[in-house]
């Protein structure tokens, strides 16, 4: 993200007295910049700012200067509070379970695509799986919802067809994370081909030609060129997603939530919603986002750096 | 590709196609499900295990979630919040984009304020306490300026920027034009396809979100249509649709074929911009995520 060269004069790197003058020259540019500039400040920055109350005991009648200044202690609670460790806990088996069940989908799906060969039927077949990228969680919910109910089309079948009760899919704990991967997978999984198709998009056919001449078959062929021509893209975007690794998406959850399901499926972004907007406990809650703001921060860091370290450009 | 006409590889191609068929049909069978139940009568509904063609097609469910006034006004809501929000959001991001795009004093900086927020987020309290202090709550604004500007929208238009052709702003510096006359004369004029794509890609997300509704409303007379479909569906709470508009129906309909009805309405202007969006969007995550 390197400065580029544009159209205007360069006027870098000049006396101090230079600057009023430049931006005397630049006025109408600041007036573009402004609105944006004050929109980043007060709504990206001064929530940042706004952490502080971690390290206070929060009221809201004595707001931000006088509430009562605590030090580390919502921090130290972290690591104590049994219900923070479980939900801790949830999130990081959940994003276990995304990357093993859901990442390995697109990848898959992207060389099934890959190996069409009629062109109307590939886009056909993509049109389709790109669009459940573009509902919205409450709709996609909404349908699992319709689905799976005790007299939805799911339990119908599997009384008619095998005799069975009903199971209570959005209750049973047990359900929940297979729920969440499912829909991820569904809702996801399209979209996330189109980075593989790229790539793939880069082989060139002769690899393929002198294979088949060579007397490899379709399997051996994904596996001696296709694959080997995904790895780097497979273990960057793998990295990438170990950096977001406390992102589960608050909606997704927050939707699927109930009260059947709340100790196995609270995660972290539930609980700061759950604990600081619904129960008030504003310090607290914000001492567990900022831990994760700040863990997310180190672990994305460092994922770049390591995806680098692989030959290609990080994601900034 | 080589043309092969060996037998392995005929049945690897049908497989394939076989099964991509099959996943492709996963996809769209909860929509087919739920447009066929939408128009069934309450007595097949229940009667039938897999009812994938009704009898009878009925518009009960239908005219009930349109008589609904809370249907109807949350609708009303949400277009109106996607339309205003969507150019809001448009015109602060082409703004300071095109300004970021200039070699403009202290350039550097602000890209690394914008980059910043990619890596470290404010979290939920604290933004909901801004929110609340600049007076934004219950307030349809809240769904708007809280998140104005995407970081990523943002560096994608400026790199966009960044590789439209210099000459037609050097000539308009020649003739006197200031920035603001360059931005709005030539350069806004020159992005239309591009800003049609953010546009349009800013208003799937207004359209899709719940979360910021569910913050920072709390008058039910504001509820997005994303919040009442989570009332009506989810949470199963149809009473919350108004009682006055049942008098006139002896038989109300089930609330499956109801929240059908309404999943399906409001899923229907995404399936309108979908065919623009595929156009666009392959190009812009590739924009984003493989830089030059």
């Amino acid at each position: 993200m390197e400065e580029k060269v544009t159209g205007d004069i360069d006027l870098t790197v000049k006396p101090k007295r230079n600057i009023g003058k430049r931006m005397w020259k630049e006025r109408y540019l600041y007036i573009l910049l402004i609105p944006g500039l004050l929109y980043f400040i007060i709504y990206r920055y001064v929530p940042m700012a706004g952490n502080i109350i971690a390290f206070q005991d929060y009221s809201a009648f004595q707001g931000f200067l006088h509430s009562e200044w605590v030090g580390l202690k919502h921090f130290k609670t972290i690591f104590e509070d049994q219900e923070v460790i479980r939900v801790l806990w949830n999130t990081l088996y959940l994003s276990f379970l995304q990357i093993v069940f859901a990442f390995p989908v697109s990848i898959i799906l992207a060389i099934m695509l890959n190996e069409v060969r009629s062109n109307v039927y590939k886009r056909i077949v993509q049109s389709i799986v790109y669009l459940p990228h573009f509902l919205s969680w409450v709709v996609v919910i909404g349908i699992v919802t319709i689905l799976l109910k005790s007299n939805g089309i799911v339990n119908k079948l599997l009384e008619s067809l095998f005799g069975m009760d009903p199971v209570p899919f959005l209750q049973d704990p047990n359900w929940f994370m297979p729920l969440v991967v499912l829909e991820v997978i569904w809702k996801e999984s399209g979209w996330g081909t189109i980075i593989f198709l790229a790539a793939l998009s880069g082989i060139s056919p002769s690899l393929y030609e002198a294979a088949a001449v060579d007397g490899a078959s379709r399997m051996q062929q994904i596996w001696h060129i296709t694959l080997p021509a995904l790895k780097s893209t497979i273990i960057i975007l793998l990295i990438l997603r170990l950096g977001s690794v406390l992102d589960v998406g608050f909606e997704q959850i927050y939707l699927m939530l109930t009260p059947f399901t709340m100790k196995v499926g609270n995660v972290l972004d539930t609980f700061v919603y759950l604990k600081g907007i619904q129960n008030s406990d504003f310090s607290f809650a914000t001492a567990v986002g900022l831990f994760k703001s700040f863990v997310g921060l180190i672990l994305i860091v460092g994922a770049n750096r390591l995806a680098k370290r692989f030959g290609d450009q990080g994601v900034y | 590709m080589l043309k092969s006409n060996k037998l392995s590889d005929k049945v690897f191609d049908y497989t394939n196609i076989i099964l991509l068929g099959l996943i492709a049909l996963t996809m769209l069978f909860p929509f087919y499900y739920m447009f066929a139940v939408s128009f069934a009568t309450y007595e097949e509904f229940v009667k039938t295990d897999l009812l994938l063609f009704p009898k009878t097609w009925v518009l009960d469910a239908y005219e009930y979630i349109l008589g609904s006034k809370e249907f109807i006004r949350s609708l009303g809501v949400t277009i109106y919040v996607t339309v205003v929000g969507t150019l809001v959001s448009l015109l602060l991001t082409a703004m300071m984009a095109y300004a970021l795009s200039r070699n403009i004093l202290g350039q550097k900086i602000y890209v690394f304020m914008v980059l910043f927020t990619f890596v470290f987020g404010a979290g939920m309290i604290p933004t909901y306490m801004v929110v609340q202090g600049t007076g934004l709550m219950d307030s349809l604004w809240a769904l708007i300026i809280p998140g104005a500007i995407s970081s990523f929208n943002l560096i994608v238009m400026r790199e966009f920027f960044i590789g439209l052709p210099i000459d037609l702003t050097e000539a308009a510096i020649i003739d006197g034009a200031n920035d603001l006359q360059i931005f709005s004369k030539i350069i806004l004029p020159l992005s239309k396809p591009a800003l049609a794509a953010f546009g349009l890609f800013y208003a799937v997300g207004i359209w899709n979100s719940y979360f910021t509704a569910l913050l920072y409303l709390s008058d039910p007379a504001k509820w997005t249509v994303q919040v009442v479909l989570r009332q009506l569906v989810i949470l199963n709470k149809s009473n919350l649709l108004d009682v006055g508009m049942q008098a006139g129906m002896d038989n109300p309909p089930p609330a499956e074929t109801v929240g059908m009805a309404a999943i399906l309405i409001a899923t229907i202007p995404i399936l309108i911009v979908y065919p623009f969006l595929q156009k666009h969007f392959a190009k812009g995550v590739m924009l984003g995520s493989v830089k030059e």
